[in-house]
């Protein structure tokens, strides 16, 4: 683990045998956090060796009671599992998209590796896949050959977080969109629209595997089949084709709209803070007046401009 | 406990977590419910439908806010940004008070997102207790203390877990939230008798009670909140009701979550034991 990217600072070489100071306290539990986000072992359990070399056992035993039918080491590695579970459980449900380009296996061994690395350093659960995107660019052998495909997914997948919960700005009142000269107008996008440029088209994937995991929900009764169901049916990997794609909410719902190029190079510029009349030109010298209108129309319809 | 200090002066009775599952079924139908218990994280958020959803609850319903991820026993300082959100969502909701853990999950800013065991020592104990009063300061909300369930115990605890909760809601001068199911999980898990814990708690503290479903499994239970309420859980809870009296009671179901209807059934079945509360003597006072 690296742990100038976790922040977490290295265990103590052993736990401290009493808690008189706030150092101590800050000694024991690191050393127990250093022992819960182990990845687990292939059968699911504590790993049996510490970072020293002693056995796990022996660490546990310094700081863990035993009771009367768990060893230290079997209590220690309860929350070692609970830890696993719960996070595998929020990433799988977050990433359905990147669990199809993977495959169920090497879906998990990416996520261990990517938490190994980048624990959550957020006190809600919302953020754990925040850093993914940087962790597969990083580390591209977790995800190869699919890594670009696997890139494209994971950023609009956290579109998709950003857009359910992402703040919303004041939209400007048009009697002050009028008055003010498109040369010194500077709008903004709404935090909740994420603008994409994809080398994949990645939003019809992503919806082709959200509908077969919904099927398949639905033909069983049992809570929570999706894990455990029949393998699921294939959903093929989409060929390379570039997409400018904008998600975003409305009315409280999630949704994707696909832009042409110009309109992207617009939104972009705007979101960048250039002046209308400057982020126009950005979409090239194709694009029509009554186009430009067309569009802006839309994007105040859905809501996307805002005050900077 | 009937309405005190340290629950707002409130008398709640019998409320149930708000879920995702329930939202369109309460939305849409506007059943009865004495009040709502939502997990504060889940809407310490900046807009979208978490917030719509909380603003169309708070219309109809009484909310209390519930917290996983305050970590009083962190020895972290509080996360200032983290306190700025609870305090902008304890605002909106205006909630009478609010709960969360006496455990402890983070380090050096890692988040373990789990409720891991406090080490029971005085050190400890005055540690958490400063910590607690200094987020009530800045939230300007009293809080309640929540006793966990817990796996693990540490060589280095100086007293039991009752103890030590008392130790630290004394100190920090605050309530508590009695988890009735967590208490005799850790007495299963840990060999001691549940109703010893609740003998030893400062009743006149207890400002909120929460009732759940656990997991046996061969050689230890889990908290699993995913079952009815077992009958020794009930038993547990009719005693406490008699010791602290008629206490806002909350049914937490978070996991294989059924009907709205029964998970409301399953929470009104604390009525049975509330009439045995009120007949009972008052509840100790300090």
């Amino acid at each position: 683990m690296s742990l100038r990217a976790t922040g977490l600072k290295p265990p103590p070489p052993h736990a401290p045998r009493r808690l008189a100071t706030t150092a101590d306290v800050v000694k024991l539990q690191r050393l127990m956090t250093h022992i819960l986000v182990r990845p687990l072992t292939k059968h699911d359990g504590l790993q049996p060796a510490w970072i020293d070399g002693r056995p796990m056992a022996e660490v546990a035993a310094e700081f863990i009671k035993p009771n009367d039918r768990l060893s230290a080491f079997d209590r220690l590695q309860l929350y070692n599992r609970m830890y696993w579970f719960r996070l595998l459980d929020i990433m799988h449900d977050d990433n359905p998209g990147l669990r199809a380009v993977l495959g169920p296996r090497r879906f998990v061994r990416l996520v261990e590796a990517y938490l190994a690395k980048y624990p959550s350093r957020s006190f809600t659960l919302r953020n754990l896949a925040s850093r993914l995107g940087q962790f597969i660019r990083e580390e591209p052998r977790w995800t190869a050959p699919h890594t670009a495909l696997a890139r494209a997914v994971v950023r609009f997948e956290w579109a998709q977080t950003v857009a359910f919960d992402g703040a919303q700005r004041p939209v400007p009142a048009p009697g002050a969109l009028a008055r003010t000269p498109p040369a010194r107008l500077r709008l903004a996008l709404q935090p909740y629209v994420t603008l994409l440029d994809l080398d994949y088209p990645v939003d019809e994937f992503v919806i082709a595997v959200k509908r077969r995991d919904a099927l398949r929900t639905e033909a069983s009764n049992a809570v929570d089949s999706t894990r455990r169901a029949a393998p699921a049916k294939h959903v093929r990997r989409p060929r390379r084709r570039r997409i400018y794609v904008a998600v975003h909410r409305l009315d409280h719902q999630l949704f994707y709209k696909r832009l042409e190029r110009p309109a992207f190079l617009i939104l972009q510029a705007l979101a960048a803070g250039r002046p209308l009349a400057a982020a126009v030109t950005a979409g090239g010298r194709r694009v029509r007046p009554d186009q430009v209108r067309e569009w802006f129309a839309t994007w105040m319809q859905l809501g996307w401009l805002c005050k900077r | 406990m009937p309405a005190n200090a340290f629950n707002g002066q409130t008398e709640y009775g019998i409320g149930i977590g708000l879920r995702v599952p329930h939202y369109r079924h309460i939305l849409e139908r506007k059943p009865v419910v004495d009040w709502f218990e939502i997990i504060s994280e889940n809407f310490m958020v900046d807009g979208g439908r978490p917030l719509e959803v909380l603003d169309r609850i708070l219309e109809q319903y009484q909310v209390v806010q519930h917290g996983v991820s305050m970590y009083f026993g962190s020895a972290d300082k509080p996360d200032r940004a983290h306190l700025k959100k609870l305090k902008t969502l304890v605002r909106r909701t205006k909630t009478p008070w609010l709960s969360d853990h006496l455990c402890w999950g983070s380090v050096d800013g890692t988040y373990t997102h789990d409720l891991l065991p406090m080490p029971y020592t005085f050190a400890s104990a005055r540690r958490t207790a400063e910590k607690i009063r200094q987020i009530r300061d800045y939230l300007e909300v009293p809080i309640c203390v929540e006793n966990v369930s817990s796996y693990a115990e540490f060589h280095v605890s100086e007293m039991t877990e009752w103890e030590f909760l008392t130790e630290v809601v004394e100190r920090a001068d605050c309530g508590i939230l009695l988890d009735v199911n967590n208490i005799y999980v850790s007495a299963q898990n840990h060999g001691f008798n549940p109703y010893d814990y609740l003998a030893g708690v400062p009743h006149h503290r207890v400002g909120q009670m929460h009732v759940a479903g656990h997991t046996r499994f061969e050689k230890y239970i889990l908290d699993t909140h995913d079952h009815p309420v077992l009958d020794p859980v009930w038993k547990l809870y009719a005693h406490a009701t008699k010791l602290c009296g008629v206490t806002a009671t909350l049914l937490e179901w978070d996991d294989k979550i059924p009907s709205f209807d029964e998970v409301h059934h399953e929470a009104l079945k604390a009525n049975e034991f509330i009439a045995g509360a009120k007949a009972a003597k008052p509840a100790r006072q300090p």
